[in-house]
């Protein structure tokens, strides 16, 4: 690490001093190898930069190319707003509904011995590879108007999922909860199971343990977890326009207004890419200052 | 408890005694079975020594409900425990690392206890203050377990599993976390409290020294069974296995007694006091040999044995040496006596123990 | 989702995710046509006309099954050639052309699709209408809800899709409604035709407003309804060669064969109407 030479000779002075006088006490000549400055190997450097271009060249080029111009007239219509507001409000519900089921399916999958706990986290893992829209498809089947379940639903409490609000947060849950389940379970496994035995010893039951002891312990696992698939959600796109459709404020989600923008008016598009990203930055700078870490 | 309270008799209740611990533990995994059986009375310490893979951890979880038995019975003050589950049972545990919960102040780890039986958390608390006070913790009570000293963490969770009022107390290893400082003052401290608790505590431990310090009673597990049981000064002089005797510092042999004579298997005699006949055991401590450049002559009713030096290690100001060649056998000298008799590894002694120091008993 | 020749494609049997299969569609057609610039020169062995090599031809979703079905006729007429098709949303198609992807034939949807790319002087001379696709509505086999108009879609609890006005069968739609002084409210305005078709074929919509050609596609799946106002929503659909086809030749023998009697033939036959 090399320090600007702006003459800050006070602040560089304290920096040294320390290790100096305990170098001469040593008897260690000059030339001592600082911590930290050793030279990185170039054949990790260079595949590191190539691979830090490739991710940052294309939102630079988003930036670039954004039409900086018209930005304000294409930001301020309604449009934009609702589904700004139904992203997050969705993003938000489904990553929720991903927490209240997803944590204690990661339990049962980490502690609990059961015929068949590889095959069922094989499925539980399957929504990650499987196209978004080929989930939407699977929930249409599912919970669809005439699904195997939505039929049920719809005959006994009148509920069809479809083209509704609920049907989005049903979508993006479906392919973010993976992220979370996955998360949780690493950490789960990590974490020593014999806290929960000492929980058990002091009259605990498996659920006061888990929800005492165990949860506290991996609330970092959990957040990093929720905000992965937070992030996940709000960035759905196949699963939802299959399963929910695309309805202004009802089911369009910035994704699908990007998609639909796309069709037409591509610097409409840019624009609301530009708003989604802003967002997501700042939700995750947001949630890392204060979750992430503090461990 | 107060020590001496009880004689052997009351200490160890028969099959169908009302009050404290009566159990036969069989847990079987794989190859290895456990078999053991444990009586102990309210006020009685008993710890379970043996060696590391011995069982004595299993036999613990056993106890706690954290491993299910496979056989046997377990009845605590006249209770049948053995469908209940962890949570159920009045049963306390130190565990080997404390596993005191690190997002809880020492105060809310004392606390869990009472408020998973139903306390409201300002009681469960006053009862931790309590707790920790007794202990001595009282300035640490809004201390997380990181902040503590590993004697101050061992007496958090010492209060931990008290304030639950136990029936039965159980320590895995209480002092193996400690370095060698600490271990002797929460020795002393452990065992004052030990003292003052009313019902059935059990130890496990590999160290002899905590064993004999703590408990009143031993029970010594090998390979999955019971080999010795008593306490710790009986054990103590009579060791009926290599692991104890060594544990103790013995040297210990068992063979054939005819008369003041003990035959052990393939020619190597031992000249005792006792006139026994029949299979014992002689043992005899490593200060008892003396060991000789030369084959002494004279005296009488002496055992003599030519050894090889196999090794020398310092054992506190002594050499301890191991011998092998007639009768394989470990001596205590001096670091004088050992430079005089010029000792190294490979050299040939002389060993001579007076058979008044041996000690020889029936199997 | 490119399909590599004419003869390997399957039997255009759609699958209900074909529809979504074109937001895949949309980021692979601009940057790899199976057929190549590279790929055109390489010819098995010249035909008697001098119409050989590969000739890539983009063009609207809703002419995949007729386009594919004339693509093998055309190979057998002309031994030595291949046909590659990449079919997708006539705009994304627009973008790849106006983007530089390599391709011999465009066959767009609607006018103002090719007018992207005759403005971008990328056309070889004036597009020419080859056919005319006309609205239809989309009902559930039977039409159960006894469907007989764009009056009836308001009827209340009945829930129906329309196309994103974005995308051309849903501006066609817009205006048929708006002829007929219809104010429709659809429970979802679906990213493509193919996918609003999906929605009716698998019961979660009532009924969608789509093109003949597409109900038809749909087999006895759906049930097509006819309505009066479908004549002020026609649409066009206009063909031309690409100025930078590396195939020019064998481009405008497809364009031919496309526009012979033979050709309007397997169109009609889709549900085309002639132009």
């Amino acid at each position: 690490m090399t320090f600007p030479g702006d003459g800050s000779d006070a602040a560089t002075g304290t920096l040294r001093r320390g290790p100096r006088r305990r170098r001469n006490r040593a008897g260690g000549g000059g030339g001592t190898a600082r911590p930290g400055g050793r030279g990185v190997p170039l054949p990790l450097l260079v595949p590191a930069l190539i691979g830090l271009a490739f991710l940052i060249v294309p939102l630079a080029a988003l930036l670039v190319r954004a039409p900086w111009r018209s930005l304000p007239e294409l930001l301020t219509s309604a449009e934009v707003w609702q589904a700004l507001r139904l992203s997050l409000v969705c993003a938000t519900a489904a990553t929720a509904v991903s927490l209240v089921i997803g944590v204690p399916l990661a339990w049962l999958l980490a502690r609990v011995e059961f015929p068949g706990r590889g095959l069922v986290r094989a499925l539980v893992t399957l929504p990650l590879v499987l196209p978004p829209v080929v989930g939407g498809v699977a929930l249409l089947m599912a919970l669809g108007r005439n699904g195997i379940v939505g039929t049920w639903l719809d005959s006994w409490f009148g509920v069809t999922l479809p083209f509704t609000t609920a049907g989005v947060v049903v979508a993006e849950a479906f392919v973010a909860m993976p992220f979370l389940v996955i998360s949780v379970e690493g950490t789960l496994r990590a974490a020593d199971p014999r806290y929960e035995e000492a929980a058990a010893t002091l009259g605990a039951s498996r659920f006061t343990a888990f929800r005492r002891v165990t949860l506290p312990l991996i609330a970092p696992g959990v957040a990093a977890g929720a905000v992965l698939a937070w992030a996940r959600a709000l960035g759905e796109f196949g699963a939802t326009i299959t399963f929910a459709g695309n309805f202004p404020d009802r089911t369009q989600t910035m994704p699908l207004a990007v998609y639909l923008a796309l069709q037409s008016d591509p610097e409409a598009a840019i624009a609301l890419s530009l708003v989604l990203l802003a967002v997501s930055v700042a939700v995750l700078a947001g949630l890392r200052d204060r979750w992430m870490t503090a461990r | 408890m107060t020590a001496g309270a009880h004689d052997a008799d009351a200490r160890t209740p028969e099959n169908g005694s009302a009050e404290g611990l009566d159990a036969r533990l069989v847990v079987e995994r794989g190859s290895f079975r456990l078999d053991v059986a444990l009586s102990v009375a309210p006020g009685e310490v008993v710890a379970l020594l043996g060696p590391n893979g011995a069982g004595k951890t299993t036999a613990l979880r056993a106890l706690a409900g954290l491993t299910p038995l496979t056989g046997g019975r377990l009845r605590l003050d006249g209770t049948a425990l053995e469908r209940t589950p962890p949570e159920s049972r009045p049963v306390g545990v130190v565990f080997q690392d404390y596993l005191l919960f690190p997002h809880l102040t020492a105060l809310d780890n004392v606390a869990f206890g009472p408020r998973c039986q139903g306390a409201t958390r300002a009681e469960g608390r006053a009862r931790a203050a309590e707790w920790l006070g007794r202990l001595g913790l009282a300035e640490h009570a809004g201390a997380k377990p990181r902040r503590l000293s590993g004697g101050q963490a061992q007496r958090v969770a010492l209060a931990r599993a008290l304030a639950t009022r136990p029936r039965l107390l159980l320590l895995d290893e209480p002092l193996a976390a400690l370095d060698a400082r600490t271990r002797l003052e929460v020795r002393a401290q452990l065992r004052r409290h030990l003292a003052e608790f009313e019902a059935v505590a059990v130890l496990v431990t590999h160290d002899p020294l905590d064993a004999m310090v703590l408990a009143d009673r031993l029970v010594v597990v090998e390979d999955g069974r019971v080999v010795q049981e008593g306490t710790p000064s009986d054990i103590a002089r009579h060791p009926r296995t290599d692991y104890i005797a060594q544990l103790v510092g013995l040297n210990l042999y068992r063979g054939e007694a005819r008369g003041h004579t003990v035959r052990l298997g393939a020619g190597a005699g031992i000249t005792t006091a006792e006139d026994l006949s029949g299979p014992v055991f002689v043992a005899f401590p490593p200060s008892a040999v003396t060991l000789h450049r030369d084959r002494p002559t004279g005296a009488s009713a002496r055992n003599l044995w030519r050894c090889e030096v196999a090794g020398l290690e310092t054992h506190g100001d002594q050499i301890r040496a191991d011998l092998g060649g007639e009768l394989p056998l470990v001596a205590d000298l001096t670091a004088v006596a050992a430079a005089e008799l010029d000792l190294h590894p490979g050299a040939t002694v002389w060993a001579a123990v007076k058979a008044t120091q041996t000690h020889a008993y029936p199997v | 989702m490119t399909t590599r020749t004419a003869r390997s494609t399957r039997t255009p049997r759609r699958t209900p995710w074909a529809a979504g299969l074109g937001a895949a569609l949309l980021a692979l057609s601009a940057c790899s046509p199976s057929g190549g610039p590279d790929g055109s020169g390489r010819s098995g062995g010249s035909s008697p006309d001098g119409v050989s090599g590969t000739v890539t031809v983009f063009a609207a979703a809703s002419l995949k099954e007729s386009f594919t079905a004339l693509g093998e006729d055309f190979e057998k007429q002309h031994p030595g050639t291949e046909v590659t098709f990449s079919f997708g949303g006539s705009d994304s198609l627009a973008a790849s052309i106006t983007g530089g992807a390599p391709a011999d034939v465009f066959a767009s949807a609607s006018p103002r699709t090719m007018k992207i790319v005759t403005d971008a002087a990328d056309a070889a001379g004036t597009p020419a209408t080859f056919v005319r696709n006309e609205l239809e509505i989309a009902t559930l086999p039977g039409n159960p809800e006894g469907i007989s108009s764009l009056q009836d879609l308001t009827a209340p609890g009945l829930k129906v899709v329309l196309c994103d006005k974005e995308v051309p069968c849903g501006a066609a739609a817009r205006k048929a409604l708006d002829a007929g002084r219809v104010k429709l409210t659809p429970v979802s305005y679906e990213q493509d035709v193919k996918a609003a078709v999906t929605k009716v074929r698998l019961k979660e919509a009532d009924a969608a407003v789509v093109y003949r050609t597409d109900v038809r596609a749909a087999g006895d799946k759906v049930e097509g309804v006819e309505f009066p106002e479908a004549a002020d929503a026609v649409n066009d659909y206009p063909i031309v060669r690409l100025k930078d086809a590396p195939n020019a030749g064998a481009a405008e023998a497809f364009i031919a064969l496309v526009r012979s009697a033979a050709g309007q033939e397997v169109l009609t036959r889709a549900g085309f109407l002639k132009p």
